[in-house]
This record gives C-alpha cells, structure tokens and sequence, in this order.
C-alpha cells in the first residue's frame, strides 16, 4: 500500500524515514521524493498489514500522511484509447489489450502525474484523496 | 475479370454483397488468391481515428431581427471567421478561445455542438443600412442552425511519419509529448485499415466518393490541402453534415504546450472492382514503412533516424541504436476498427451507394514547401563581430581587464588551437573574486557547457536557447568551433523595424 508523507523543515531535518525503517523494522520503498529546503514529499510504498504501525510512527516523528488508494485514475468517457500515455510513464502503469483498449496497472503507479500532462482527452486524472 | 460498381451495389441491394474490413483483406487475399477473392469480396470498408488539425465547420446562423452582418465572431469566446458576410462563418478546429487558451477551442465547439450542448455566439459589426445591427449574443444549439457543415481541408492522411527526441529536454508537440534522449516513440495513423493506405493511386477514391466522416455519412470533396500521393502522403478534403454526427466519433482534444486540436473517425467504402483493387486492399501493417524523425531538430527538413513500419510502431517497441524504445499510437487503433466496422454494417445495410469518383484525384501530386521571396532573419544579420575571448589558461585577473575593456558581460574561452572549450561572465568572475580560493586560471572557474548558435541559424531558433537557457547571450561558432562572433540581446533590437535587412 501506498502512503504519501509530507514532512516540515524542521522535521526535514531528522532522517525521519530511516527512523521509522530502523524502529520497526518495515522495509519501506520510497518511490517518489522531493525536498527542498522548507518541505519534503515522500511517496512511499509498504506491506498492506504494516501500515498502521508505519503511520503511527511518521505520525510520532511530525510527518503528516495519507494512505492512497488509488494510483491514477481513467475516466473511461473521455479516453479513444489512443495509446498516447503507455510511452510516457516511467512505470509501465498503461497498456493496450488484445482489442487495443487501455488498462492499467494501478499498483504500480507512483502518481508522478506526467501521463496527466500527456493525455490529449483530459482522462487520466489523480483522486483528491484529503 | 472485372465487377462493375452496378453490380457491386446490385448485390448489395440483395444482401449479397461480401463486406470487409480492410484488416481482414490480406488474410482473405492469401487464402483464396486474388482472383477468387475479387470474385468473393464486393466491399473493402477502411477507418482511422486520430487527430486531424486541419478540421472545422460552416455554420449558417439565420438573420436577426433586426438583421446583422457580422464582421468579427465569437463561439463560446473562440473566434471564427468574419469575411463570409451576413451571417454564415467557419470556425477552425485549432483556433483557440480567448478566456481558457488552449483548454479550449474551435474543436471543442464542435463537439458541444454534437453533443447537443448550448454555445454562445457572440458577434460585432460596424452596422450599414441593409444590416443595421450592430451587436449580437444569443445562445444556440445546433438544431437552431440551417446548416452546420463540417468541411475539412486536409484529413485522413495516408500515413505519418514517427517521431521521437533525441535532444536533452522534453519536447511537446503535435506528435505529444516526446520524452527527452530518445525515451519514447510516438506514431499516428491506422496502418493498413487507413483509408489512401488501401488505394495509393486513388483509382476508387475521388470526388463525390460516400464516405464516414464523424459518424454521419460525408463525402470526399477531393484533393486534401498539403495532398502529396506521388510521397506516399495522400490526404482528402471531406465534408459532412454535422447535425448527423456523433460525439463518439469527434472528439475535441489538447496536446499539451502545442494546442488543440479535434480527432475525427474517418471511413472509406472501397468497391472491389478489379485486381488492382484487391492489390491494394490487401495491404498489411507492415507493408507501410515510414521516417522515424528527430523532433528535436527545429527545422522543416527533420533527419531520419530510422525506418519503420506500422507493425514495429504497433508492437510498443522499436529498436533504436541498439535500445528498444517504448512507442505510443497518438491515433486509436480500437476506435479505427470501429470505424471500419460500422461502415461496413452501413453497406451490408445498403445505406450508402458506391459511386465511382466524379473526377479523379491525381496520384501524381508533390507537396512543395514554401516560396519564401524574403528570408527572415538569421543570426549573422544581427550578430555582433567584434569578439572579444580569453584563453583558457590565462589568468582570472585577465580575463577581468577584457571584460572591462571590451564592455561585455560574456567571455568565450578558448583552447591553444583557437577553439571554444568555455564561458566566463562577470557574474562567474565576480565570484571568484568574493570568495578567493584555488581557482587562479579562467579554465579553473569558466562554463564548459556552452549554449552556442550559427551564423546561419534562423534568430527565431536562435532566440528559443537564450529563452531555454535562461541566457543573455551565446557565441556564434563555425563547424570547427570557432568563434565568429557573438549574439547577445542587445543585438536583438536589430530586429525591431526591419533594420536587420538594411
């Protein structure tokens, strides 16, 4: 499962990651992060039955998160499937079938959002998950 | 053996007819050979569904009360044509809306019109005495329309070439968006169910043909705008009637950081009346080679990177010095087939009547580029000769005294045989200076990565890096890197008023 972790400077400064993997031992794959010098944004992945213990302890540490449930989402009305965004995501998230209709691969998208950018039918889109 | 369109549409008028898709005509074709499948097949139905910027439409308004002439005109604040007096106009697909740029266009106009949402029309004019009217806003369906045309100059193009990036940043373009170092492939076009694609010497597409536009039924009108079949890059001029389309079939889009523009299904009926018929609809994917282009070469004359043809484009990888690069299709595959399948349940219906062209498209025609009588500015117009370099081992203080004394900003550095290796400014001087370390030579403190430009590299090119780069000027080198002058934005006010042409 999925976790966005947004962190202050402050807390930006204590390896706050590195924390939580040492304390409770969850092996934890960042797949996204920006951090610059007033905050940072960590997107992080981890096995589904950790997540609590995982909140909690970003949670002891400062940081604030959202568990995301979803990866990027199609509105099927607006896509031709045309195919435009399988080149353009750095994961593999999109493919075309057998009948050439687009699928996804949810889990394996980070939400970078260039598929977004990408599409020329307005129909991928990131759920507002606050 | 021959089959007349008579024929053809007699057996048709009988539920007869033999009716396929195009995707299926070489496997027909190599089963039964061409002889039999001549004898077999009575219809070819092809379909393609991609973007096809040179679309648009006539709308004929009806007159007010009191009447207006409308000069200048607005749909949902996109601009349309003002010179076909009265009240008629043409909106153009790519025309973009004055309030939401490139969110919103002429295309999306369209398809508001299709899918049966209200558009305003907003219009001016300096009023005469026939017209007295001067101003006009009214909100309009399309069913408040007398005519509403869909008529585009340039579609259905045979094929297109692919494009990819090999330049270090990405690239948005009309082929989407072109990842940098060569990180994907883009391609439009449907292959071997494309319309020309089944009949490159147009015996049996021309003038008055019955077509699939937009999911009515249109017609060819003929020869496409930019047309070049003798190239291999046919394209027709079609129209239809946009009161009977469907919203599945237009779809107005945005690529993004270039602008809108609308997707079209288009379709064409082929009859099978003779062998060179079946020939040329038994063409496969991987009959049509196109250029894979270098996107990130500003220029009309783009190089080939490689060949390719619609089968690779179409596997999602394509070999590219030794790398498997990812392709996207900008055009959909699923929605072309849709395409040729409805046509075809429309003939087998016997809704549309196959008709020889009125008049034939010639299959000779050669795009020419432009005519230019005047050139425009290229860099040695403006450049500035005088240049003023330091070497590379000479010292900081050095090239401090040629800054101040030739009053400029930039110093390209050069080697022992004369050639550019680095930049130096004040700004990078300046911060030697305030923090004195190690750094005693020019090379120890210069810019090695160098944004330069050409004597006959055109300003507009020239222009985009300094913007890109966030740079005020660059050195003007020669194929050994030689510098031959240099270009800064001073040199630009050259430009203003012509003075460039002297």
């Amino acid at each position: 499962m999925k976790l966005l972790v947004n962190f202050s400077k402050k807390a930006g400064q204590k390896p706050i990651i590195a924390q939580v993997v040492k304390d409770t031992g969850v092996l934890i794959n960042v797949e996204r992060a920006i951090i610059d010098s007033s905050e940072g944004e960590a997107l992080i992945d981890i096995p589904d039955d950790t997540c609590r213990i995982v909140k909690e302890k970003l949670a002891d540490l400062g940081a604030t998160v959202r568990v995301l449930e979803h990866g990027i989402i199609l509105d099927e009305t607006e896509c031709v499937d045309c195919g435009a965004c399988v080149s353009v995501c750095p994961h593999e998230v999109f493919y075309l079938d057998e009948h050439w209709v687009i699928r996804l691969r949810e889990g394996r998208c980070v939400l970078c959002g260039r598929c977004i950018d990408a599409c020329p039918h307005h129909a991928l889109y990131q759920k507002d998950e606050a | 053996m021959k089959k007349s369109i008579d024929l053809i549409n007699e057996r048709v008028r009988d539920g007869n007819a033999r009716v396929v898709t195009a995707d299926a005509m070489p496997g027909i074709v190599a089963e039964l050979g061409e002889e039999e499948a001549l004898r077999e097949v009575d219809v070819v139905t092809t379909g393609t569904f991609g973007a096809m910027c040179s679309s648009g439409a006539f709308f004929n308004f009806g007159h007010a009360e009191p009447p207006i002439r409308m000069e200048r005109i607005w749909l949902n604040d996109v601009e349309a044509y003002g010179g076909l007096a009265a009240v008629d106009t043409y909106i153009g697909a790519t025309q973009q809306s004055t309030t939401r740029e490139d969110q919103y266009g002429g295309a999306h106009v369209i398809e508001d019109f299709i899918a049966g949402k209200s558009v305003e029309l907003r219009a001016m004019s300096r009023g005469t005495d026939c017209y007295p009217r001067r101003t006009i806003t009214t909100d309009l369906l399309l069913e408040h329309l007398n005519q509403a045309i869909m008529c585009n100059p340039r579609n259905a193009y045979q094929r297109y070439n692919a494009a990819i990036n090999t330049t270090d940043r990405m690239l948005h373009t009309y082929m989407g968006m072109l990842l940098p170092n060569s990180g994907n492939i883009t391609f439009s076009g449907a292959g071997g169910l494309n319309p020309i694609s089944n009949d490159p010497k147009l015996h049996m597409i021309g003038n008055g043909v019955p077509i699939f536009l937009g999911g009515a039924q249109g017609m060819v009108i003929g020869e496409g705008t930019q047309s070049s079949p003798a190239g291999g890059f046919g394209t027709l001029m079609v129209s239809g009637n946009m009161k009977e389309m469907s919203q599945d079939y237009v779809r107005a889009a945005t690529m993004q950081g270039y602008g809108v523009t609308l997707y079209l299904g288009v379709g064409i009926p082929i009859p099978v009346v003779d062998l060179d018929v079946v020939r040329s609809t038994a063409v496969r994917d991987e009959d049509i080679t196109v250029d894979l282009l270098d996107y990130g070469v500003p220029s009309r004359s783009r190089p080939v990177v490689r060949k390719v043809n619609y089968a690779q484009l179409r596997s999602g990888l394509v070999e590219v010095n030794g790398e498997e690069v990812r392709t996207s299709s900008l055009s959909s595959y699923r929605k072309a087939k849709e395409v040729a399948e409805t046509l075809k349940v429309w003939v087998e219906q016997g809704k549309v009547n196959l008709v020889l062209p009125t008049r034939p498209i010639s299959p000779e025609t050669r795009v020419m580029p432009m005519h230019e009588s005047v050139h425009g500015p290229r860099v040695l117009d403006i450049m500035d000769k005088r240049v003023i370099s330091v070497g590379e081992t000479e010292e900081i203080r050095a090239a401090a005294q040629k800054l101040l004394k030739g009053e400029t900003n930039h110093l390209p550095v050069i080697n022992n045989s004369g050639l550019l290796v680095g930049i130096v400014t004040t700004y990078d001087i300046s911060k030697a200076v305030a923090n004195p370390g190690k750094a005693t030579l020019v090379r120890d403190i210069m810019k090695k990565k160098v944004v330069t430009t050409t004597p006959d590299e055109p300003v507009d090119i020239a222009v985009q890096k300094l913007e890109r780069h966030n740079i005020s000027a660059m050195p003007v080198v020669d194929r050994e890197m030689h510098v031959v002058a240099m270009l800064t934005a001073i040199n630009l006010g050259k430009l203003i008023g012509g003075r460039w042409l002297k």
